[in-house]
């Protein structure tokens, strides 16, 4: 039965018991509400919390375990020479006990019988294969009966986990119900119990963006010290090539070099900066300073649209319509321009980012104190010497913030590379030539049929968490100062 | 009294008129720079839209040919048992296709240079279309009916005009010969374009002609209702708590931080954590929406927090104080008041959470979602697609016929996403109260 279904089960009884606990509240207090604590319906969901919560939590905790304990008693199955084997190799074998496992209980009694002298060496393993490849499990080769008995071992803990899980959370919410079934009294202060669960799940709720983060944290830098197994974190870190070969499983084949890689990020981030900068600031200032309400009735949405287009949607216009007019641009001026070339992907990606620089900016203008302007005109200064000697000036810790956050954008962004960089790592300073980034090979090294545990993969977490500590350092400094200067002003 | 009038004669002289008219020039540059910065933006933003909708309307239409296609029992039947399902799905359907069109274009079926020639004007897809036919009503075999039929990329580009007759018959994908027959199909107006609601029904396919959004659409409703149903309740609990419970605290603090800075954590970081929690650790199936959309579910959290917390904010004081005046408890002042206030709030956030899941691409590569999925998704764990990896997919092959259909999925993706955007500026001018 799956885990799914339990839940559903659970939250019926549950509603069930809410009922029952109204009704039994009513009943304790002999038809007289005005003498019970909280209202009926407290105690109905008394009951229904005390009933289904411990059940449901049991539900989740043994879903999650369920995984690696089975796997576990599995692999002590295996014979050692697997298990002293490398890890790739024992994660290659276990994917494949894993799905004979789940070929097994599809399997008839005749068929299992089969499978079983397979194991046991009376028939050879090969009718095994070809009796599961029947039932939709697909091996690559005969299966060793060591493999086998993996295997049943781990389905009959798959089954057995299942069996007991079911009869440990009828348990749990059986007691759950009769322990509270006969705590309904007038005097239980039922609401107050209902109110302090409902704020610990609020509070809960508040954490799971706690751990999203902490889960990123973990599951990445798990994979990068896997990876640092098979590369030396100085390879890594200040190597000039990125060659990744594909090389079979668990082989450090290849180069697997960071700083082109980076260098592509930021030369790409720095030409976004320098279109998002100047026509964002702008944007801002004229909005702020000079527009009336109609220029701002219009050019806010056009921003505010720029902000909302998928990114994917950039990309493929910088694909397919931006690069080529760059190239005719470039061969008619009798420039060599390729059509993944740097400024394709920086110049798009930097008008995805204007509406990030520009509204933060706008905010941080509308900021600085009227009476400073109004001093400056006092003095006899143009609007515009007002706005660049003295508003500028006093925005620009905010406004370096907001060039951060766009920053922290520009080198976070994927699909406009992916779709419109190279592919092919390349250190170089022209502008007009292709380059790579780190967010690109993320995405190549993980897309396709790869072993999971190849440092060709495993690269990829290692990528991400770097792309994770520089983009969290620019929000982290850049939040401060947006917050540092707000305060200076209030 | 002499340094005075030297000082207003640098005031009223003639430099000073020169500096005055130097300055109310920079003044003048100054405002043209933030007016050509608005201009560079819309400009843009007009350039992109022109250059998606010029390439992609023509995706909507497609050009099918009408044929009377005798259901040649001899072909596709021959065992006289139209039970026989296995016999219907192996029979060779493009026959009948290609028999009627020999026959309507008076093509000697003896010449096999002809043949060719004339078999290139249909789609691979029309057996699977005759197939589907008689496989829903086996009663039309044996009779003639009469069939649009898809037309072939090319036969399509060219009716489109995207492909130019004058261009010489060595270097034109389509021949004089094939034109001509063309030509004389639409006289007889039995060739022509029309709206293509394949697009919207079918799944992957390796021609353009047969190629549809409709998996990708069923992935994206089922990530989006998992949005739905996870992320906004976890989003207002988490919201309802930063606002109305945490105490001034340091794990209050660090909540605080945390959700701040995970919206401005790359989405493609989210597509790790999808991998190797969900996908590696708990055992989810690759390409499946159900880790999509737990995946987009993590990623819209902060920004519903966000929106949910202003929501409630807006909500004054005075209707607090007079709730727990009355005797309500916080939790009742919570679910009495505070909510159905602030929903207007929360529903416009959450619109705007959707908006960005819905476009989001990234994170779902690293999930498996790019996959080559025919058949419908009936349950959230099947594999499926979603639409914007469908346009990143379209946008990576070579094809004619794809450079437009990516074109077309985009401005699909943007129509949702416009009235998406459009409903949640209606709903915050509707509700919109001002205390």
């Amino acid at each position: 039965m799956s885990s799914l279904t339990i839940l559903a089960i659970l939250l019926l009884v549950g509603i069930a018991a809410f009922f029952i606990g109204r009704t039994r509240s009513i009943q304790v207090c002999g038809g007289k509400q005005q003498t019970l604590h909280s209202r009926p319906a407290y105690y109905g969901y008394y009951l229904a919390i005390l009933t289904a919560l411990p059940a449901i939590l049991v539900l989740a905790i043994w879903s999650v375990a369920e995984r690696p304990v089975s796997n576990y008693l599995a692999m002590r199955e295996l014979p050692v020479k697997v298990l002293e084997g490398s890890n790739a190799q024992r994660s290659l074998t276990m994917g494949v006990v894993d799905s004979i496992a789940t070929g097994l209980p599809k399997l008839s009694a005749d068929e299992y019988e089969v499978v079983r002298k397979a194991r046991l060496g009376f028939v050879t393993t090969s009718d095994a294969r070809d009796i599961l490849s029947k039932h939709g499990v697909v091996l690559g080769s005969d299966p060793e009966p060591t493999l086998i008995a993996s295997a049943q071992k781990l389905a009959s803990a798959r089954g057995q986990s299942r069996f007991f899980l079911l009869i440990t959370c009828f348990l749990v919410a059986a007691a759950g119900f009769a322990w509270g079934y006969r705590r309904i009294h007038p005097r239980l202060r039922s609401r107050n119990i209902v109110e302090r669960v409902m704020r610990g799940g609020l509070f809960a709720a508040s954490t799971v963006a706690v751990l999203t983060t902490v889960g990123i944290v973990l599951s990445v830098l798990f994979e990068t010290i896997h990876f640092f197994q098979f590369v030396s974190p100085m390879d890594y870190f200040f190597g000039t090539v990125w060659d990744p070969r594909f090389a079979t499983v668990g082989k450090a084949e290849g180069q697997f070099g960071l700083l082109p890689l980076l260098w592509g990020t930021m030369f790409i981030s720095a030409v976004a900066l320098m279109v998002a900068v100047p026509v964002g600031l702008f944007a801002a200032v004229y909005m702020s300073e000079y527009a009336g309400s109609k220029v701002r009735a219009l050019a806010k949405p056009v921003l505010e649209i720029l902000a909302g287009i998928p990114t994917i949607v950039y990309g493929l216009f910088a694909l397919s319509v931006f690069g080529p007019m760059l190239r005719d641009l470039g061969f008619n001026v009798g420039l060599d321009i390729s059509a993944s070339s740097v400024l394709t992907a920086g110049i798009v990606m930097g008008v995805m980012i204007i509406p990030f620089v520009s509204s933060l900016s706008d905010d941080i203008i509308n900021a600085v104190p009227q009476s400073l302007r109004e001093a400056s005109y006092g003095l006899g200064a143009t609007q515009s010497e007002t706005i660049k000697r003295v508003i500028l000036p006093a925005a620009l810790p905010g406004i370096v913030g907001a060039v951060l956050l766009a920053a922290s954008r520009a080198i976070g962004e994927t699909m406009i590379v992916v779709l419109a960089a190279g592919i092919a790592a390349n250190l170089t300073v022209n502008p007009l030539e292709p380059v790579t980034t780190i967010t690109v090979k993320i995405v190549s090294q993980l897309t396709g049929d790869l072993e999971f545990n190849s440092p060709q993969t495993l690269v990829a977490f290692a990528l991400g968490l770097t792309l994770f500590v520089i983009t969290l350092a620019l929000n982290v400094y850049a939040l401060y100062i947006v917050r540092r200067y707000r305060e200076q002003y209030e | 009294m002499i340094e005075q009038t030297a000082s207003l004669a640098s005031l009223t002289g003639d430099a000073a008129q020169k500096r005055l008219r130097r300055r109310h020039a920079a003044e003048r540059r100054f405002r043209f720079y933030g007016i050509a910065a608005i201009l560079f933006a819309l400009g843009f933003l007009v350039f992109l839209f022109a250059s998606i909708v010029s390439q992609g309307w023509s995706a909507f239409l497609q050009t099918s040919i009408q044929l009377p296609v005798y259901f040649n029992p001899a072909v596709i039947n021959p065992s006289g048992n139209p039970k026989d399902e296995d016999e219907l799905f192996g029979a060779n359907f493009v026959k009948l296709a290609r028999e009627a069109l020999y026959k309507d274009l008076g093509v000697d079926a003896k010449n096999r240079k002809d043949r060719r020639a004339a078999n290139q004007l249909l789609s691979r897809g029309v057996d699977v279309q005759l197939r589907d036919m008689v496989l829903r009503d086996p009663s039309i075999i044996g009779k003639t009916e009469n069939v649009w039929l898809l037309a072939n990329d090319n036969a399509d580009a060219l009716m489109k005009g995207s492909i130019d007759r004058n261009t010489p018959n060595d270097r034109r994908l389509i021949k004089d010969e094939q034109i001509a027959w063309i030509d004389t199909l639409v006289e007889a107006s039995n060739m022509k374009t029309r709206f293509n609601t394949g697009l919207f029904i079918n799944g992957a396919s390796s021609s353009p002609e047969t190629a549809g959004l409709g998996v990708a659409l069923i992935g994206s409703f089922f990530m989006m209702i998992t949005v739905v149903l996870l992320a906004v309740p976890l989003g207002v609990c988490a919201a309802l708590y930063l606002e109305e419970y945490a105490p001034k605290n340091r794990i209050a603090d660090i909540i605080e931080v945390n959700i701040n800075n995970l919206a401005a954590v790359p989405s493609i970081v989210f597509g790790l954590l999808g991998l190797a929690v969900f996908i590696n650790f708990l055992g989810l199936p690759r390409s499946a929406p159900l880790v999509g959309g737990l995946v987009l579910t993590l990623m819209t959290l902060p920004t519903i927090i966000i929106t949910t917390r202003a929501a409630i904010r807006a909500v004054p004081p005075s209707i607090r104080e007079a709730a727990l005046g009355v005797g309500a408890s916080k939790m009742q002042l919570i679910g009495h008041h505070v909510l159905p206030l602030s929903l207007p709030g929360i529903l416009t956030g959450t619109i705007i959470g959707l908006v960005q899941a819905l476009g989001e691409t990234a994170p779902l590569l690293m999930i498996g979602m790019v996959a080559f999925v025919v058949d419908y998704p009936t349950t959230p764990l099947q594999p499926a697609t979603g639409l914007p990896v469908q346009i990143y997919m379209w946008a990576s092959s070579a094809e004619r016929g794809f450079v437009e259909r990516t074109a077309g999925a985009t401005m699909v993706l943007l129509a949702f996403l416009i009235v998406m955007n459009s409903l949640a500026v209606y709903l915050r001018n509707r509700f919109e109260r001002k205390w």
